[in-house]
C-alpha cells in the first residue's frame, strides 16, 4: 500500500479571490497581521500495491494534465508511506 | 439538406436543449450528442454548452475534457471542424487545450447573472462572420467562474492574430484580462465565450434580443455555403 499527496496551489501571480476573502474572515474574527492568505487543494491517493516506476509515471502525468492546470496552478507530489 | 450541428451533452449540462433550439432556429438539424459516445457521427459542427459538467467537480472542465467524446471533438476541430463552446464548453475547450487560458472564479467571488453589453472583435471566424466589425450586441451572463486568465504573451498574441472575439463593455462582470469575454483558435474554428448566445435568439422571448443567433447563422451559413 502506497500513499501519495499531491498539493496544488495557485500561482503566486494568480489572484485568488477566495484567499482574500478567507484572510478578510480571520482578520474581522480577531487574528490580527494577516498578510495573506492562499487556498490551495490537497489530494491523499491510496494506491493499492506498491508504487513501481510505471504507475509512478502515469501518476506524474496525470497530476499535471488533471489534478493541476499548469496555466494557473504550481503543484507537488510527494511519496508519504510505503507499507509492504 | 440542412447542415447536421452536434450538441454535447454531459453529467450537469444544463443549456443543451437551448442550445439545441439555437441550431434549429439558425436552419440546422440539432442533433443530440452524448458524452460517453466515442464518435461524433457525421456531424458538420459541435457545440459544447454551458452547465456544470461532473459538477465542476475539480475544476470548471477538468473532468469533462476527458469524456470519450471530447477526443473525437479536439481531433475534429485539429482538422478545421467549427466547435463553439459556452460558458461550460468554454471552459472545457480551454482545459482540453483547443483555446489558450483558463477560466477562473469571478474577481468579486459572486456569481454573476445580467445582460451583458459586448464589443465584437472579429469578424472573420466560422462563428463570427455575421457581426460587423466593432457591433455592439447584448447577450446574457450567468457564471461563478467566468475570470479569463492567461500570460501577457498569450494576451498578446490573441490581441495581434485578432482572436479576441468578444470583449465586455461598460462593465466587467468577473475580472477577466483585457475584459476578454471570448476567444477563437488560430485558425478561427474554434470560439469559446463566456455570454450565453443560445439565450438571445429571438425577440419573443427572453432577454436582451436576438444578438445571439448571429452566432449560430455564422457557422450554418458557410456550412450551407460548402455544401
Amino acid at each position: 500500500m502506497a500513499r501519495v499527496v499531491v498539493d496544488v496551489m495557485l500561482k503566486p501571480e494568480i489572484l485568488d479571490p477566495q484567499g482574500r476573502a478567507v484572510q478578510a474572515a480571520l482578520t474581522r474574527l480577531g487574528l490580527t497581521g494577516v498578510a495573506d492568505v492562499r487556498q490551495g487543494k490537497r489530494f491523499e491517493i491510496s494506491l493499492d500495491g506498491v508504487l513501481d516506476e510505471d504507475r509512478n509515471e502515469t501518476l506524474n502525468t496525470l497530476a499535471a494534465e488533471l489534478l493541476a492546470n499548469p496555466v494557473i496552478e504550481d503543484y507537488s507530489l510527494r511519496i508519504e508511506e510505503t507499507q509492504e | 439538406m440542412s447542415p447536421r450541428v452536434g450538441v454535447v451533452t454531459f453529467p450537469g449540462s444544463l443549456d443543451d436543449s437551448d442550445t439545441l433550439r439555437a441550431v434549429m432556429a439558425a436552419g440546422a438539424e440539432p442533433v443530440s450528442l452524448w458524452h460517453g459516445d466515442p464518435s461524433i457521427g457525421d456531424v458538420a459542427a459541435v457545440v459544447v454548452p454551458g452547465g456544470f459538467s461532473y459538477g465542476d467537480y475539480l475544476r470548471c472542465g477538468a473532468i469533462a475534457r476527458f469524456a470519450p467524446i471530447m477526443s473525437a471533438v479536439v481531433a475534429g476541430a485539429r482538422d478545421g471542424l467549427p466547435v463553439l463552446g459556452i460558458c461550460n464548453g468554454f471552459q472545457i475547450l480551454c482545459e482540453s487545450g483547443l483555446l489558450p487560458g483558463v477560466l477562473t472564479r469571478n474577481e468579486s467571488l459572486h456569481y454573476v447573472c445580467k445582460d451583458q453589453s459586448l464589443a465584437v472583435g472579429n469578424t472573420d471566424s466560422a462563428w463570427t462572420r455575421g457581426y460587423t466589425a466593432d457591433q455592439v450586441i447584448v447577450l446574457p451572463v450567468k457564471h461563478g467562474e467566468g475570470r479569463y486568465v492567461a500570460d501577457e504573451h498569450t494576451l498578446d498574441m490573441l490581441a495581434a492574430e485578432g482572436r479576441v472575439a468578444f470583449t465586455y463593455r461598460n462593465t466587467n462582470p468577473n475580472g477577466s484580462f483585457r475584459d476578454i469575454a471570448g476567444i477563437t483558435n488560430e485558425a478561427g474554428n474554434v470560439l469559446g465565450l463566456m455570454p450565453h448566445p443560445e439565450h438571445a435568439i429571438e425577440t419573443l422571448v427572453g432577454t436582451p434580443g436576438a444578438d445571439g443567433l448571429t452566432i449560430f447563422e455564422s457557422a450554418v451559413s458557410s456550412l450551407v455555403a460548402s455544401v
